[in-house]
């Protein structure tokens, strides 16, 4: 008797986060995005896999407007974060940025010490009003990101020499040092091995607890091991977009199947 | 049958014959790689040979022109010829010229070798003037009045000796040299001699040379860099002030804020181009636009710079723009994406990762630039500037003056051997400034360079 408003409460609780509608990207006469529209709910992980060179990675990019800084980039359609319309001409960019966070596929640490490569974003947005809150920031992140007691020692020395792995966890503890509320990763392991791979999963799955993650990936078990919802590519338009377990396992278009398959890709 | 005779038989030893012997294929190929490796040593060997010839010259010709010759004496400032009303009066004593002076070095100059026991043919005081600089006068009637206090006592002066002297103990002037030459006499070369055993005449280091300014055509002796290397430096600082500001700022929009267009292009094309300019071309417009149409004063170290500024900018713009592009764009997307704006992750990463190269990119531009000769004869800092030390920075931008390279040209065309030889040592004092400055760029190179 108790168990069906829980569930219904569970549902409520995933509010829709971003929503695309009927969104095109077009790079110069390319149509790289086609009708794109999908929900992606928050305090979840969504995966987006497909082939390479499907738009995965393109539309992930166009939920913080990275894709601004090419020239030849044209978005149309509708991306809605919290219902409002992130292509508005009111909207300034780096404003979203702080909201909608990125970690790339490179693990891409500024030349400087771990310390300041944490401390950059809240300090250009502000966060900290002195020096004990901006440590404070600091070590919330580091924590977040995995990654504190490997560096706690060591927070002056220059975030480059750290390892693959840990390079691409600091990465994760920049993004989220700037309190975003969405956290797009495009393929952030495919430069690790194995081991750093599994941390980064693991900190993938804490951080679901209070944002809502966005992942291209291309490895069918990363997107079945982190996520909880899937969404396929193909050449341009989201083919199918559901819950991990049922694209994996009970796949309703035949390219879906074909691609986790093996078939295609 | 007939595939016998296309095809060779196999070898035995495998379907590739043996790896202990080098088939006709390889043997070429390795012949061609020794070959290239000895082309490419004779290069690097003919390059060395000439620059070792290069040094060779520059340092036997040059390092004379950094001794000279002094003669050494005791004159008497006698107060009847120097003040005669005996009132030491600045404005009286002023008013001797140093025809004056003269009679009072050259009778100074005899006393000295009657006193030594030289033997010579010439017994008056005005023969003996052969010897010594004619500047001499000059630098005693300074003397004179800087000190008036002076006037009636005898003191010890150091006087330049003449060019020819000066050549005939650097064995550039010589016994069968002077037969026609009007200035100096076999007899001048016996005192000489004579002189220079007795010690009143020495060659010495001349920091004047180093410190000093640009002397007319009948005194070599007296000619030094200091003055055109001050114009070299205020031109440098006109040039550095300008161009870096300038150069760092349009690169800067043009790699990282511009759209791509056919006007970015058609700017892009230009700039390079403008690398390849001729100088004389910008002198040329420097002439037109700083000097005749905007009035500004006439072989002013400020009017080169701004000439300079103009060549030295597309330099500066291409250093720029490499080490812009150099910066992996992955540091522009981490910058952006945790929420920087453009203009901060240009400013904050972009830039300090390009540094290095900037300021590599900008000293040798100004190194460029300063050994650069043909604008600065357009805007006339070339030939005899009566130059003496600007007053104050504000005249050290207007007044008339040369720069090290100009000045070294123009030592080159003059007629006397002993300008030849300053030339040469101009030369080396250019050399060491550009070495220097290629040495701090090496330096900050390495200092500054981060790996990512």
């Amino acid at each position: 008797m108790y168990d069906a408003p829980n569930l219904g409460a569970k549902v409520d609780q995933k509010a829709i986060k971003i929503s695309a509608k009927n969104c095109q990207v077009y790079y110069g006469d390319t149509h790289a995005i086609k009708d794109v529209d999908i929900e992606i709910e928050d305090k979840t992980v969504t995966a987006f896999i497909g082939p390479s060179g499907c738009g995965k990675s393109t539309f992930l990019r166009c939920l913080n407007r990275m894709n601004d800084t090419i020239d030849i980039c044209r978005v149309e359609g509708d991306i809605l974060l919290d219902g409002e319309d992130i292509y508005d001409k009111k909207v300034d960019p780096v404003q979203l940025r702080a909201k909608v966070g990125m970690v790339f596929q490179k693990p891409n640490p500024f030349p400087k010490s771990i310390y300041d490569n944490i401390a950059y974003g809240p300090r250009i947005h502000g966060l900290a009003r002195n020096k004990a809150d901006l440590d404070e920031i600091v070590e919330k992140s580091l924590r977040r990101g995995a990654i504190w007691d490997e560096v706690k020692d060591r927070l002056h020395s220059p975030g480059t020499g750290l390892s693959g792995g840990q390079q691409q966890r600091l990465c994760i503890a920049r993004a989220v040092a700037t309190e975003p509320e969405v956290l797009l990763m495009d393929e952030p392991c495919s430069a690790l091995d194995p081991i750093a791979t599994a941390q980064v999963e693991e900190l993938i799955d804490e951080l679901r607890t209070q944002y809502s993650v966005v992942i291209v990936t291309h490895s069918m078990q990363q997107a079945a091991r982190v996520s909880q919802k899937t969404a396929f590519f193909h050449l341009g338009n989201l083919v199918e977009y559901d819950d991990t377990g049922t694209i994996f396992t009970n796949p309703r278009d035949e390219r879906t199947e074909s691609y986790i398959t093996g078939r295609i890709g | 049958m007939s595939d016998a005779t296309v095809f060779p038989e196999k070898k035995p030893q495998g379907p590739k014959g043996s790896l202990l012997v080098q088939d006709a294929r390889t043997k070429r190929r390795n012949a061609a790689e020794s070959r290239f490796k000895v082309y490419g040593m004779l290069a690097v060997a003919t390059g060395l040979c000439f620059l070792v010839m290069l040094l060779w010259a520059i340092i036997s010709n040059g390092t004379q022109a950094f001794s000279q010759t002094f003669v050494t004496f005791e004159v008497e400032l006698l107060e009847s010829k120097l003040d005669k009303k005996g009132a030491r009066n600045i404005d009286d004593i002023k008013k001797v010229s140093t025809f004056g002076y003269t009679p009072l070095i050259q009778n100074s100059l005899l006393k000295e070798v009657e006193a030594r026991g030289i033997d010579t043919p010439l017994s008056k005081g005005k023969d003996m003037k052969a010897i010594l600089s004619a500047s001499a006068a000059a630098q005693l009637r300074d003397f004179v009045i800087a000190n008036p206090d002076k006037i009636g006592t005898t003191h010890e002066f150091r006087f330049l000796a003449s060019s020819r002297v000066d050549g005939y103990l650097k064995g550039r002037v010589t016994r069968d040299s002077i037969a026609r030459d009007k200035n100096i006499k076999a007899a001048h070369l016996d005192l000489v001699d004579g002189l220079k055993e007795a010690g009143v005449l020495k060659k010495t280091f001349n920091w004047s040379f180093v410190t000093g300014s640009d002397a007319s055509d009948t005194r070599p002796e007296a000619a030094g860099m200091g003055v055109s290397m001050l114009g070299s430096l205020f031109m440098m600082l006109v040039v550095l002030g300008l161009s870096l500001p300038i150069g760092v700022a349009a690169s800067i929009y043009l790699e990282e804020f511009a759209p791509q267009n056919r006007w970015t292009d058609l700017i892009e094309v230009n700039i390079s181009n403008l690398a390849a300019v001729p100088s004389i071309v910008f002198g040329i417009l420097g002439l037109a636009v700083f000097i005749q149409f905007a009035h500004l004063p006439q072989s002013a170290p400020l009017v080169g710079g701004l000439v300079l500024t103009l060549m030295t900018l597309p330099t500066i713009i291409i250093a720029t723009r490499a080490s812009l592009k150099s910066v992996p764009p992955s540091i522009r997307d981490a910058a952006l994406g945790v929420g920087a704006s453009k203009m901060q992750s240009v400013f904050h990463h972009v830039l300090p990762l390009a540094a290095p190269g900037i300021l590599t990119g900008t000293i040798i531009g100004l190194a460029q630039a300063l050994g650069e000769t043909a604008p600065l004869l357009l805007i006339g800092m070339v030939g005899f500037i009566a130059s003496n030390y600007p007053e104050g920075v504000m005249d050290g931008f207007v007044a008339p003056n040369s720069a090290m390279p100009a000045q070294i040209y123009e030592w080159a065309k003059r007629a006397d051997p002993a300008f030849y030889e300053r030339a040469w040592g101009g030369i080396i004092i250019l050399l060491v400034f550009l070495i220097t400055m290629n040495i701090i760029a090496i330096l900050l190179r390495r200092r500054f360079e981060r790996r990512w």
